[in-house]
């Protein structure tokens, strides 16, 4: 795992100043120093169980503020790849994390049919992926009073604009879902 | 003045009112935005989150396609566009990807065009260029510039302004005869894509972000991004049930003041769009 991240994770003397600057640091079962600490110490399996690595909002404090340029919010984009990969039969993300989760495939899924993100079709099948999976019946109708709101102001598209060429994106998708090549994440610092 | 034109889906969607913002303001200053042809999605947190090939692979061929058109600029009003666009020029500059890349996204692939933000194209259009425009000084607004993450985070990808203490929005927004305050919160994360899927997580930013803004004397906060006025504007209300407040906090596009300054009608700029539209 560590060769993989795309920084030098031993650099790191867990100082916690990225920690010190997460907006979300609060909300995480482990802070963005635990995890890079969960690394060095090569358990890499507690870090990608973490739901930590779903809190994460990607908004790059971390890596900005580290003294020593450990890309902490690399290593997020990192974890969260990998948690997802079968690994002997088993996915390793966070089951509590359900929601972000299949937000982001949702999202994933619906540019490689559309080209273009089409946000009715991401919201509605988003939706019905959580209310299926949780059982939580209430999330179809969370937010529904926005609908009207968003329409009054021309901000909701039925039927949203898809790219043309969606042959090239097909084939980007994947030629992209083969497993990445450790080159593709950025040489290891020595 | 012609440059090459990235809206991003965000634009196309539920942020149009972004779009017809600067369209607004940018055509009277005479900038004429030319969409790249068959442009698409740039992956956004998804891909980044799980995929790290397509992260790259996304923008590389909307690159691709503005250099295809012929652009050597190329302006990306949301943050987040234009941080995977210039990731993707670090990654071919850097790591000798372009030969792959190019080959994933069937197109040649130079990488060596300019990407720039709102504030970057107000900078080339000149400050002063700016200010002669004005046709009424914005003397009763009071504004908390909020630049969110992207804008300037990573450093060392977005090359622009300060990371910790940025004053590039500022400089603009004094450029319109409005007034600005310092405030703890401009470069504090709005939460971004979560909107729907950790909506605590945004209800909870954005109310530190507004109510921090307020605190410190502003009326109105500015942003350049799309997701930052989703969740400062739209979510507002949300906000506020979940912290018992008004904060009746209107959030302009940076496009929007530059607009009024020069007598462009809110109607005209979309201002009567956003959610929150009286202080």
């Amino acid at each position: 795992m560590g060769a993989l991240a795309p920084t030098h994770l031993q650099d790191c003397y867990q100082c916690g100043k990225c920690t010190a600057g997460c907006p979300v640091a609060a909300r995480m079962d482990f802070a963005p120093n635990q995890l890079i600490r969960l690394l060095q110490l090569d358990n890499s399996d507690a870090a990608l169980r973490a739901s930590a690595i779903w809190e994460c909002v990607s908004c790059q404090t971390c890596s900005a503020r580290c003294p020593k340029s450990v890309d902490c919010a690399g290593v997020m984009d990192v974890l969260r790849e990998f948690s997802l990969d079968k690994d002997k039969g088993e996915v390793k993300a966070a089951k509590s994390q359900h929601a972000v989760i299949a937000f982001q495939k949702a999202f994933l899924d619906n540019i490689r049919r559309n080209g273009r993100l089409a946000e009715m079709e991401l919201i509605g099948l988003y939706k019905a992926d959580v209310a299926w999976h949780t059982g939580r019946i209430g999330v179809l109708f969370k937010d529904a009073g926005l609908a009207p709101q968003l329409s009054k102001r021309k901000k909701l598209h039925l039927l949203p604009t898809k790219a043309k060429d969606r042959g090239v994106v097909e084939r980007i998708f994947e030629r992209c879902s083969a497993r990445r090549s450790a080159h593709c994440l950025g040489p290891e610092k020595k | 003045m012609n440059i090459g034109y990235y809206p991003g889906c965000a634009l196309h969607g539920s942020s149009n009112d972004y779009e017809q913002s600067l369209r607004a303001c940018l055509g009277a200053l005479d900038v004429q935005l030319q969409e790249v042809k068959d442009w698409i999605c740039c992956g956004a947190t998804a891909a980044h989150s799980l995929n790290h090939k397509l992260s790259l692979a996304l923008p590389a061929r909307n690159l691709a396609l503005a250099e295809r058109d012929g652009h050597k600029e190329l302006f990306a009003p949301c943050p987040l566009c234009s941080m995977q666009l210039l990731k993707v020029q670090k990654a071919i500059a850097g790591n000798g990807l372009r030969g792959e890349l190019a080959q994933i996204v069937e197109a040649d692939l130079r990488g060596d065009g300019r990407v720039l933000n709102l504030i970057q194209i107000f900078q080339n259009i000149g400050l002063d260029r700016l200010k002669a425009a004005v046709k009424t000084p914005l003397t009763e607004i009071t504004a908390a510039c909020y630049y969110g993450c992207l804008l300037t985070r990573p450093p060392d990808v977005a090359h622009f302004d300060d990371f910790e203490q940025p004053t590039s929005m500022e400089a603009v927004v004094a450029a319109t005869g409005a007034k600005t305050v310092e405030w703890s919160y401009k470069t504090e994360c709005c939460g971004a894509g979560m909107t729907m899927a950790n909506e605590d997580t945004v209800l909870d930013l954005a109310y530190k972000i507004l109510s921090n803004a307020a605190a410190h004397g502003a009326n109105c906060l500015v942003v350049a991004c799309p997701m930052c006025h989703v969740n400062l504007d739209m979510k507002q209300e949300a906000v506020n049930r979940r912290y018992g407040k008004k904060l009746g906090m209107v959030v302009y596009y940076l496009s929007d003041l530059v607009g009024l300054a020069m007598e462009i009608s809110a109607e005209q700029l979309g201002i009567d769009r956003h959610f929150v539209t009286k202080a």
